[in-house]
């Protein structure tokens, strides 16, 4: 029987100290959507991000090196003797995948996987006596199409049109803008082994990122071989599979079943993730920070009340009320003040994301403006909320323990 | 076996204030008081008249001795039983009135009942307005305590002390704060709780006016019983 009108108490007691409530409660509000906004922006911007890692690229790319040099056979021989061998020179291998077509062939085979054998290389683009130089991509578009977003940033153009053009190219819009380029113009592509070859500009796409749009083109498969004079070689093979989560280890089984060096996407991007957690590691130390400010106001407001109701609380355990009604009452305080502060920070958090949804700004090496890209799922709120009540009830906590402990005669005799 | 205890006994009573110089504040009181008595205490201003009805009322609890309520052992409890002793059997008054001032005088008068829990919410209401109707204070229930007269406050906290209809009544310097015409009307208001609802009311005063018009009187000196007068 005591929840109701415990309740009662607790909120006559805020309620009638309606400002310094006020104040704490905004402390906790604003904690809570500052929360909201900043972690929506860092989840966003890694959820953006991992999604354009995942889908841009490949998951997994193979390529024609090895991670480990080969084991000279003198050590194979006596793994336990005393030998060491210096200035030996490696061994060359003649470059590009082995046997690359049944490779894809065999990755093709397994539900969901898309696998592409690919050459790259470098070349210059030249038009109207201006040079750029450019990494060529040997592809097949119809793979290239569902392994990259390509296809759907192409400007004018499409991937497919190299199929159907003898000697096709797809450059970016930055490439285009430099040389002066447009559809359907012959460009002149040289190889580094001095081959020249006029290529018409079969599409035109744009990324957004100035690396690309100035310095990558694509061609078929057949075209790179013969303008890098490698016939009959890839030097990728790119794979896209159902799970991107797994590419990690299918690309560990495939190293180890092939020997090529295998980068799965989170490999190659390990130092971007980890810089991740560890800016999820300064938002939530931030954002403690601004709960534990809170939580001092909210520690005040509640030590406050405690002085000053001392008699009351007198009276109340003179009345009958038991020690733990009375902790009970200012701790019923705490979680008003964290509740309020949660559902007033949500409000804020909402707003606040309102605002940086229509910020625009450009990012260096990016061409275009954008916007922030945010996270509006309820997992942030339920975090937000729950740091609120934590931190609200762990306030109200001491001074709650010390309004248990007080000795009604003191107070009543102190009194009179 | 329950007729024959006394509503109240103190049995050897002794309370000392642990400190550096120990402060003994009352010593060795035997007292019993049955059930319908109206009892006084008085004596010097540090003899203990205070500090003895905490003891009685649970508020405190002794250094040695014991007090015992409708026969029931209290030494053993813990302080949760003895808040429990206090919401049903004893109502206090003090000579401020402590009611909460976020609360009307009804609320007041309310809270015990509600966190006694035994009555529904509109028996509640009907038996703290019955309450305040009996003190003459129909008119002044929806007030907050800052709107009411001295006199007017202390009849809310007689009201509030009557909520759970405790046998037992402990008045602490009840009329202190009050004028004559105000202290008259809540020794009437004893009086009357005494003869006409049988309750057992034991007041400290220090108004020898007040103390005279008690059927008994116990005067306190050092914390000791000097005099238990009955009239």
């Amino acid at each position: 029987m005591f929840w109701r009108v415990g309740i009662d108490i607790a909120m006559a007691q805020l309620t009638n100290r309606r400002r310094q409530t006020l104040v704490s409660v905004l402390g906790v509000a604003l904690g809570v959507g500052f929360f909201v906004a900043t972690s929506s922006i860092m989840s966003g911007s890694e959820k953006d991000f991992v999604d354009r890692l995942v889908n841009n690229a490949p998951h997994i790319t193979i390529k024609d090196e090895f991670r480990n040099p080969a084991q000279q056979p003198v050590f194979s021989v006596f793994p336990d003797g005393a030998v060491a061998l210096s200035h030996t020179k490696p061994r060359e291998y003649l470059r590009g995948i082995k046997n690359y077509g049944a490779k894809v062939e065999e990755l093709s085979q397994k539900p969901g996987v898309i696998a592409e054998a690919a050459l790259t290389g470098q070349v210059i683009v030249r038009y109207a006596n201006k040079d750029v130089s450019a990494s060529i991509a040997g592809i097949d578009p119809e793979k290239e199409r569902q392994l990259t977003k390509v296809e759907t940033d192409m400007k004018e153009g499409s991937l497919t049109r190299l199929r159907t053009t003898a000697d096709g190219i797809v450059i970016g819009r930055g490439m285009a803008t430099r040389l002066g380029l447009q559809l359907d113009d012959l460009a002149t592509v040289i190889s580094p082994t001095g081959l020249v070859k006029p290529m018409k500009v079969v599409g035109i796409f744009y990324m957004g990122n100035l690396l690309l749009d100035e310095g990558q083109v694509y061609v078929l498969l057949k075209n790179a071989q013969v303008l890098l004079d490698k016939p009959f070689i890839a030097n990728q093979i790119r794979i896209r599979l159902p799970d991107p989560n797994t590419a990690e280890t299918v690309a560990a089984q495939l190293e180890g079943r092939w020997v090529y060096r295998s980068d799965s996407w989170q490999e190659v991007n390990r130092d971007i993730l980890g810089l991740f957690v560890i800016r999820n590691a300064i938002t939530y130390s931030i954002v403690g920070a601004i709960m534990v400010v809170a939580s001092f106001g909210i520690f005040n407001i509640i030590s406050t009340v405690v002085l000053e109701k001392r008699r009351d609380i007198a009276i109340l355990m003179s009345m009958g009320f038991r020690s733990a009604d009375i902790q009970r009452i200012f701790l019923i305080q705490g979680v008003l003040v964290g509740v309020l502060g949660m559902l007033l920070g949500w409000t804020v958090g909402l707003a606040l994301l309102q605002i940086l949804a229509s910020i625009k700004f450009t990012v260096p090496g990016m061409t275009d403006r954008q916007g922030f890209v945010l996270d509006y799922s309820f997992t942030q709120f339920a975090i937000g909320g729950f740091f609120s009540v934590v931190s609200a009830v762990g306030a109200a906590w001491y001074p709650a323990r010390k309004a248990a402990k007080v000795r009604p005669v003191e107070i009543i005799r102190g009194a009179a | 076996m329950s007729e024959a205890h006394p509503l109240l006994q103190a049995c050897d009573v002794t309370r000392i204030l642990p400190a550096e110089v120990p402060v003994t504040l009352v010593r060795d009181i035997d007292l019993t008081v049955e059930k319908g008595e109206f009892l006084s205490v008085t004596g010097p201003s540090g003899s203990g008249k205070s500090s003895l009805l905490y003891l009685l009322g649970l508020l405190d609890v002794p250094t040695s001795g014991e007090v015992l309520i409708d026969g029931e052992h209290t030494s053993g409890l813990d302080a949760d039983a003895l808040a429990a002793l206090r919401l049903k059997k004893i109502g206090f008054v003090f000579q401020f009135h402590f009611l909460l001032p976020e609360f009307s005088v009804m609320e007041n008068v309310m809270l015990p009942m509600r966190r006694l829990g035994e009555l529904s919410h509109p028996e509640i209401e009907s038996r703290a307005a019955g309450l305040l109707d009996d003190l003459d204070m129909a008119s002044q229930m929806k007030k907050r305590p800052d709107q009411l007269s001295g006199g007017q406050r202390q009849r809310a906290a007689i009201a509030r002390a009557l909520a759970n209809d405790p046998a037992l009544i402990l008045a602490d310097e009840p009329t202190g704060n009050l004028d004559t015409k105000n202290s008259q009307i809540v020794q009437e208001i004893f009086a009357r709780l005494v003869s006409e609802q049988g309750r057992t009311v034991i007041a400290v005063t220090h108004e020898e006016s007040f103390a005279r018009s008690t059927p008994r009187n116990v005067y306190l000196v050092d914390g000791k019983i000097a005099r238990d007068e009955r009239r």
